[in-house]
């Protein structure tokens, strides 16, 4: 128990840690992979406009001064609106778009699950309405049994 | 599968489909067009660079306005700042107003831009660049010209704006009936 305890700490330990320093001391181009280039509308990695070379120039600035990266975020937010933000905030209204992809998905699986359920018992269901034969098989339907003897008859001849 | 639950998914698929193409088709009727040339130039509130009051464009009404879209990092726009400067120093006292809209800027580059040219007319901020999609701004600088009645007059000019556009369609807006 102990020993499972002191791995799921390293493992959250293993997860949690590099965020927080990316947080505290974020990179260019982690936060180029996380912005918009408000005017060509990529990202800005990918932007060369002048307004990206310019945002660029900013997040260098406020990375010296040792803003983090959620204020650096906040900064650019202010003076360009939340569309400048690659994936929308988990707040408000913008929660929609993370919860609704993994609703959609349980709910799908959910969905398919239920109708792999049902189709195969429905098969199961069948094969025991037809019932075991005298040597223990699930007997043929008489078509099929006619086209089996059919089969067998010219096989022999 | 039973039937009542069999209809219910069936419902719930049509509703998903019927959604995403409500969306589509609304997507589709929101494109960013122009405004058509004699329509009521679409309304605006923003906050003045400088101040922090909000500035209309309603507030203008009787007015005539030379609406200029621009941005401190584009370069005909610094070009362009003296004329506009200069036609609204000369024509102000016959009621025109030139009103810049500056957009996906930094403060304070759109400040500096103004102290370095010399502007003394109206400038408004469009942080989140509303405006941008109303007037069917694709990029800077780029110029709109409203009558006293609150009309779109003359000619859209998308790119630097020379003293003769200026002068041609301030007239043109001039004559319109007040």
């Amino acid at each position: 128990m102990t020993r499972m305890l002191l791995a799921a700490l390293v493992v959250a330990l293993a997860v949690v840690a590099p965020a927080a320093a990316s947080e505290q001391n974020p990179t260019l181009p982690e936060l180029e992979r996380e912005l918009i280039c408000p005017t060509c509308h990529e990202l800005l990695a990918a932007s060369t406009s002048p307004i990206a070379e310019r945002m660029r120039a900013f997040i260098r600035a406020r990375i010296s001064a040792g803003d983090t990266k959620s204020e650096i975020k906040a900064k650019l937010v202010d003076q360009f609106g939340e569309s400048v933000l690659a994936a929308p905030p988990k707040s408000g209204f913008n929660l929609l778009a993370w919860v609704l992809p993994l609703a959609g998905i349980v709910l799908a699986a959910g969905v398919v699950g239920y109708l792999a359920y049902r189709w195969s018992r429905g098969r199961r269901d069948e094969e025991e309405a037809a019932g075991p034969s005298g040597n223990g098989r699930f007997a043929l339907d008489a078509e099929r049994e006619r086209r089996l003897d059919e089969e067998l008859a010219r096989y022999d001849a | 599968m039973p039937g009542r639950l069999r209809i219910a998914l069936q419902a719930a698929a049509v509703l998903v489909v019927a959604l995403l193409l409500a969306l589509l088709g609304w997507q589709v009727f929101q494109k960013d067009d122009a405004p058509d040339l004699g329509r009521p130039a679409p309304n605006f509130t923003l906050p003045h660079l400088t101040s922090d009051q909000d500035v209309s464009l309603a507030s203008f009404r009787g007015k005539v306005v030379v609406l200029n879209f621009w941005a401190s990092w584009c370069g005909p726009c610094k070009d362009e700042a003296p004329l506009l400067e200069s036609a609204w120093n000369r024509y102000k006292d016959q009621g025109v107003v030139v009103l810049g809209v500056d957009a996906q800027d930094f403060d304070v580059d759109a400040q500096r831009f103004v102290d370095r040219a010399g502007i003394t007319y109206p400038i408004v901020r469009d942080k989140h660049g509303s405006t941008l999609g109303h007037y069917g701004v694709t990029g800077f600088p780029e110029t709109w010209f409203v009558d006293r009645q609150g009309r779109l007059v003359g000619e859209h000019v998308a790119g630097p704006l020379t003293e003769e556009d200026l002068e041609r369609n301030i007239r043109i807006a001039l004559a319109e009936p007040a």
